[in-house]
């Protein structure tokens, strides 16, 4: 399936893109960051420490071990900082 | 008036407030919290630049609107938050809430600012002459959530 992809903040200049398609069969938004890590270096890089990191799925958000099942958009991005 | 904006323009607190209390007859309490950029100690902020994720940023400022407006029996509510470019001084947000009476609309302000603080798709970005830096979530924001 494709998914849409967004990133953001400082996750966004790591990577060098705000957003792109993805191929994947992950069912789940571990299994997706674990497709994105085997990419290449700099993923790997930027996805090391989940810790930092949020996720969404169609605009909610959710924990990692959320299911992709009919996802259309999924978003990666640091802890937020808004007010 | 729309009770959700985000937006990259100006505004004037003032000028929000007066046209959201016009909006709330009947209300025997209206309260307001605006935020305003804050200069580095060393005045060395060029400016502060804030992300944000379109749509689900809509998505999330109206589940918390909507979730003040019941568990608080407000009479009205209203969240404005920019994005873009500001510089030290500038507002950057304002919340304001109004009910029959001033407990309801002081605590869901209070509520509107722990949830947006850190359930709003935010990020903010200090620029300054030696360089910029993502501005990092405080622990303090994430439990302050737990009292709700």
């Amino acid at each position: 399936m494709k998914i849409d992809v967004h990133y953001f903040a400082w996750l966004r200049e790591r990577l060098g893109t705000g957003r792109e398609t993805v191929e994947t069969e992950a069912g789940t938004v571990a299994e997706l960051i674990d497709e994105l890590r085997a990419r290449d270096e700099g993923y790997a890089h930027a996805f090391s420490d989940t810790g930092a990191l949020r996720a969404a799925v169609d605009q909610d958000l959710v924990e990692f071990d959320a299911s992709l099942d009919g996802a259309r958009e999924v978003a990666f991005f640091p802890p937020m900082t808004g007010g | 008036m729309e009770p959700v904006r985000v937006q990259k323009a100006a505004f004037d607190p003032g000028q929000e407030l007066n046209a959201f209390s016009a909006t709330v007859p009947g209300a025997g309490a209206v309260v307001s919290f605006s935020g305003i950029t804050r200069d580095l100690a060393e005045g060395a902020l060029d400016v502060m630049e804030i992300e944000h994720y379109p749509g689900m940023t809509e998505k999330a400022l109206s589940a918390i609107h909507d979730e003040a407006m019941t568990r608080f029996s407000l009479t009205g509510a209203m969240i404005l938050h920019r994005y873009g470019r500001l510089a030290a001084g500038d507002p950057i947000m304002m919340v304001a809430t109004a009910a029959r009476h001033r407990a309801a609309a002081f605590a869901a302000a209070e509520f509107l600012m722990d949830y947006l603080k850190s359930r709003a798709p935010f990020w903010k970005k200090e620029v300054t002459p030696e360089g910029a830096r993502w501005v990092a979530a405080r622990a303090e924001d994430e439990e302050a959530l737990t009292r709700w």
